[in-house]
């Protein structure tokens, strides 16, 4: 019985982590697959999303005096400082071709890395913050965990609507006619680069709002946030996998690939004996590995993009995107 | 006096490691020019060049110069394979693909260093060397050791890509690719002599950059900025351009800490990382062409 109770709090924790992660992954998946920004640089904006929370709710409490709101003021206020920066960012960089995008944008995520590890009069430098409240600790286990559980998976079915029902919106189709064609689109009087700043900058204030729950969660940041790998590459390999244009492709890569990673980590743990310490790397040539295989015989993804509206019948197989 | 410490303190320094990313930014240039995508995983052929020469060095007691050749070969062979399997089948999709596999190879060769020497700093390297003085300047042995294999190695290059056949044809495709598959280059052979090249000379910046500070995973990953700064500022494709840009972001980047007005650094010292940044997205605005034009206008693409 003892078991299973683990076993089931372990799988709140992965559906925790996993929806946080397939926050991020929409907002990926809504700057790339449908805008066809290359954002290399998303663990920047995570990042500023958990320091903002972190700095709303230990540097300057009380607030309301009510810890809800201060969560709830420390969310909205990732989303703004990250959608903020993203649009600083926006108006110096998309003017770029996609693979010097990549390059710039890693760039981002290493300068915000940089400003968290120095400015230690803001950020307490490579000490990071601790005592970041988790909202519903005051409930008992495991009804605390369960409760996030529910509070992010909502927040991700939230931004799961607000994202298809952008896609689909002639918004969407817009944004979709300039990723594939540039040209003619600004032929047809469509103000590209408006509208890729604003795909652009939506996006990063929903991956704010996954790096403000992350801060929420482990109570505790450091500049270790900003860390490329769990942070930015692990989320192109869950959106890649998943199926970029996707939004229900988005979800399932990230839930999968966070199983994947999380799962090893355990059957490791308990199989491996020495070697366990060293598991880490096994699984990130793993994921390296599942990303090549998939780029090669699957490049669409899990759920490929479907072009036309939710209702239709029989929806259009996208065509491979050149 | 302040001058003498300009030169001494900033000016080398900048232009030792200013040495290092030219010699990487060379393969990555190259890569770019005949492939047209931005090679991520580059970083990490270099880390693999170092580790195998600490191995060769403190494992097998062998000399540097003995370790270093053999470490190179085996690094090109690494890169040859990882072309084999991640890069030829994706031949002929969008850059931006090839780009992401190279992402994947990046994960995956750096967890097998990883995985292989654990993540422990390493010195290649221990000793106190003393300066050498000559009317004022003074430049480390090691420093001096670093300019000059680097020196070489672009003559070396310069023979290679100017007086032989196969040199000729790297450029060649670098330049008109479509116009040399039509004349007879075998565009394969032209690939695989650009890993070659690339992980030769990454293995030896690594080493070099191990012998100058120290060996850990991440040594090559923390090069890639700097590079591809180089490689945008020099023109893609353009070795030489990439290697002039490469010695003026070095320069920069130690000048930004020099105390130009005053006692304090103009930037602290822990921001430089930042600075080729902002030199590089100075250049994308400026001239995204490079300083010597570069060849790949075609690349990338908005997906």
């Amino acid at each position: 019985m003892a078991e299973l109770y683990g076993i089931f709090l372990y799988f709140v924790f992965l559906l925790t982590i996993g929806g946080i992660y397939a926050i991020i992954c929409l907002g990926l998946n809504l700057q790339w697959g449908m805008a066809g920004i290359f954002n290399a640089g998303v663990a920047g904006f995570v990042g500023i999303g958990a320091y903002s929370m972190a700095l709303v709710t230990t540097r300057f409490v009380p607030l309301t005096g009510v810890q809800a709101l201060d969560i709830a003021a420390g969310l909205v206020a990732a989303m703004v400082l990250a959608g903020l920066t993203g649009w600083a960012v926006a108006r110096i960089c998309l003017r770029l071709r996609s693979d010097y995008l990549a390059i710039a944008s890693l760039g981002v995520a290493e300068t915000i890395r940089l400003i968290f590890n120095n400015e230690d009069w803001l950020t307490n430098g490579p000490r990071g913050i601790n005592n970041i409240p988790r909202p519903f600790d005051g409930f008992a286990l495991p009804w605390n965990q369960i409760s996030f559980m529910l509070l992010t998976l909502s927040l991700m079915l939230g931004v799961y609507l607000v994202m298809q029902r952008l896609k689909y919106a002639p918004w969407g189709r817009t944004l979709r006619a300039i990723r594939d064609n540039e040209v003619s689109a600004a032929a047809m009087g469509k103000d590209v680069s408006h509208y890729r700043q604003v795909a652009f900058v939506i996006g990063c204030a929903v991956i704010g709002l996954a790096g403000g729950l992350q801060a929420n969660y482990f109570k505790f940041i450091d500049p270790y946030i900003v860390d490329p790998l769990l942070s930015t590459f692990l989320v192109w390999v869950m959106l890649i996998i998943g199926g970029s244009g996707n939004n229900r492709g988005a979800v399932a890569g990230a839930f999968a690939i966070w199983a994947v990673w999380s799962l090893t980590e355990l059957i490791s743990m308990k199989f491996l004996g020495g070697l366990a310490s060293k598991s880490i790397y096994i699984r990130v040539f793993l994921i390296g590995l599942i990303l090549q295989v998939f780029l090669q015989r699957y490049r669409m993804g899990i759920f490929p993009e479907f072009i036309g509206t939710p209702t239709d019948k029989k929806n259009i197989r996208g065509k491979l995107r050149q | 006096m302040r001058l003498a410490e300009l030169i001494n303190f900033y000016v080398i320094p900048g232009i030792v490691i200013g040495s290092i990313y030219a010699l990487i930014a060379i393969g990555i240039t190259m890569t770019f020019g005949v492939m047209r995508f931005a090679n991520f995983s580059h970083g990490e052929t270099m880390t693999i060049g170092a580790y195998l020469v600490f191995a060769l060095v403190t494992g097998a007691g062998m000399g540097f110069v003995p370790a270093t050749a053999i470490a190179a070969v085996a690094t090109v062979i690494t890169a040859l394979l990882v072309d084999r399997f991640f890069f030829r089948p994706l031949r002929g999709a969008p850059p931006i693909i090839l780009m992401i596999a190279s992402f994947g190879v990046m994960l995956m060769l750096r967890s097998a260093v990883q995985f292989t020497w654990g993540v422990n700093l390493r010195m290649l390297y221990t000793g106190i060397d003393r300066p050498w003085v000559v009317f004022g300047l003074s430049i480390l042995p090691r420093h001096a050791l670093i300019i000059t294999t680097a020196a070489i190695l672009a003559l070396c290059l310069h023979l290679l890509l100017s007086r032989t056949r196969i040199g000729t044809a790297m450029r060649a495709v670098s330049d008109a690719p479509q116009l040399a598959s039509i004349v007879g280059i075998r565009t394969e052979a032209v690939i695989a002599a650009t890993w070659a090249v690339g992980a030769v000379l990454a293995c030896i910046a690594g080493v070099l950059l191990a012998v100058d500070t120290q060996l850990d995973t991440q040594l090559g990953f923390r090069m890639m900025l700097p590079a591809f700064a180089a490689v945008i500022l020099g023109g893609i494709g353009r070795p030489f351009g990439a290697i002039l840009a490469a010695l003026v972001i070095g320069i920069a980047e130690e000048l930004t800490s020099f105390p130009w007005t005053g006692t304090q650094p103009l930037i602290s010292p822990s921001y430089k990382g930042a600075v080729s940044f902002v030199l590089l997205i100075a250049i994308l605005l400026w001239r995204p062409t490079g300083l010597l034009k570069g060849t790949t206008g075609t690349a990338g693409g908005s997906g």
